[in-house]
């Protein structure tokens, strides 16, 4: 696992509260973790935060799973 | 005509987070008032609250991670609803949902979230604004959480009248049953407000006790000569009330009645009673006159009293000019054990006044070693006592004004 997902990985865990072992890769925030529509602003947040970049809001909403985070933060984080 | 009773009774207070432990201990003349420790408050004036430990709050109800989506006035607000609801032994079924509503208001809702992220927003900017800021602060939320979790669509709305939030929450809940809108309420109050905009904000006002920094459990003293402002508490009362025949059908237990519900304005000033104690005496009125019961029949009155040096007077001397002739009255202040609980205080005091109706025990007035004026009623100093009442008044008086009295009976 690469040191970016497992930062992501991290972020999922505390701000949706699930269990880690649950998150797959292709895990879909809202449809499969439990999250809803301000859980997902709140996640982006915590990404920006963490990897220090701004997500604009279009790239934003492209971001559904841990794959689209990690992908995303892996070609714009800093 | 619809008459409406209590079947569930929930709150966290500071002198515990279940009605029982908190009743055990205020009938104990323990008091819930000590130094703040959440934050530095050596420069502020009051330095004194009835703060509600974070060890008391159980993270069963509200888990700890949507603790941090919510101000904690819905925290608070959602641990007494859980606790009132299953006391109620009530479940709201699909078919029929409709019928059961939510009444919950808050004084000031979440000030502390406001400051917090009004802070976010100078020193971060617009980005890190939470999206749950504003569904956390709003006041309804509390009303509109309560909803969610329980399955209750029926009316839905939330007071919000300064100190007098409690009261009108559970008066409005008391109008909707017996106008046939619902046939079940769950109201009352929440309050989160000892945080350092609250704190200075009451202190600039001119509101809050400051000559018992040194000694906190001595600050809120009701009608006593040395009173000096009132000492804010926090936490939450929330009461299930039904409809009499819906609450016989289900075999529910029964508190007693809510008989009778007053309310009016005072015009005026924005923060002190009228003088003459017009507003209250006349909130008082109305709720005796729709109980149908006489002044004789009121025997203790769960008072306002906030241990402010005009509000405890002209309270009393409304209540004197009202049940005046009744030779037996007893009357006492929650507030000298718990403090102000803004919002939720007239709905922790209703809850603690169904536990007198169940129980026959007054709770004492604390600290009331000196009384500042002479009156015939018994004010229960220090300690308190066995007595049997059939009915109960309880007051709750506000900022802009606003006055609200509840008659609760067997």
């Amino acid at each position: 696992m690469s040191d970016i997902e497992e930062r992501v990985k991290k972020i999922v865990v505390e701000h949706l509260g699930v269990e880690e072992a649950k998150i797959q890769s292709d895990s879909k925030f809202i449809d499969d973790l439990g999250a809803d529509s301000l859980d997902t602003v709140e996640l982006v947040m915590a990404f920006e935060e963490e990897f220090g970049c701004e997500i604009p809001d279009d790239a934003a909403e492209k971001i559904v799973t841990l794959k689209d985070a990690v992908t995303y933060l892996t070609a714009n984080s800093n | 005509m619809r008459r409406v009773v209590v079947t569930g009774l929930g709150t966290i207070n500071p002198l515990g987070n279940t009605v029982n432990t908190s009743w055990n201990s205020l009938i104990n003349s323990d008091s819930g008032i000590s130094k703040i420790t959440k934050f530095d408050v050596s420069n502020y004036p009051c330095q004194i609250a009835g703060s509600i430990d974070d060890t008391q709050i159980n993270d069963e109800i509200v888990n700890a991670r949507d603790q941090k989506k919510v101000d904690r006035f819905i925290t608070l607000g959602l641990i007494a609803a859980e606790e009132a609801i299953k006391d109620s032994g009530f479940i709201s079924e699909n078919n029929n949902s409709f019928r059961f509503g939510v009444m919950v208001g808050s004084g000031i809702g979440g000030l502390d979230t406001i400051y917090k992220n009004s802070s976010i927003l100078d020193n971060q900017g617009i980005r890190r604004i939470s999206p749950f800021f504003i569904p956390s602060s709003l006041i309804n939320l509390l009303s509109g959480h309560i909803s969610i979790r329980y399955n209750l669509k029926g009316p839905n709305s939330s007071p919000v009248t300064a100190c007098a939030t409690g009261t009108h929450a559970i008066g409005d809940s008391f109008t909707i049953i017996k106008n046939n809108k619902a046939d079940l309420m769950v109201c009352g109050g929440a309050e989160a407000a000892i945080c350092p905009l609250g704190i200075s904000g009451f202190s600039a006002a001119r509101a809050l006790c400051d000559t018992f920094n040194e000694n906190p459990k001595n600050g809120s003293r009701p009608w006593d000569k040395d009173r000096s402002g009132f000492v804010m508490g926090e936490g939450a009362g929330i009461l299930v009330l039904e409809e009499y025949e819906h609450a016989k059908k289900r075999n529910a237990k029964i508190y007693g009645e809510v008989k009778g519900y007053g309310m009016s304005g005072d015009a005026y000033h924005i923060t002190k009673p009228s003088e003459d104690g017009n507003g209250g005496f006349r909130a008082m009125e109305m709720a005796l006159k729709e109980s149908m019961l006489n002044s004789d029949d009121i025997r203790y009155v769960n008072a306002h009293g906030t241990s402010t040096q005009v509000g405890d007077l002209i309270e009393l001397s409304a209540v004197e000019k009202l049940f005046g002739s009744n030779k037996d009255l007893f009357m006492s202040s929650n507030k000298s054990a718990i403090g102000h609980l803004l919002g939720a205080a007239g709905a922790v005091e209703a809850v603690f006044s169904f536990k007198s109706l169940e129980t026959n025990t007054l709770p004492p007035t604390l600290n009331l070693d000196n009384p500042s004026i002479k009156t015939n009623i018994n004010l229960i100093p220090h300690d308190a006592i066995s007595e049997k009442v059939k009915n109960v008044i309880s007051n709750s008086f506000g900022f802009g004004g606003t006055n609200a009295s509840l008659i609760f009976g067997h």
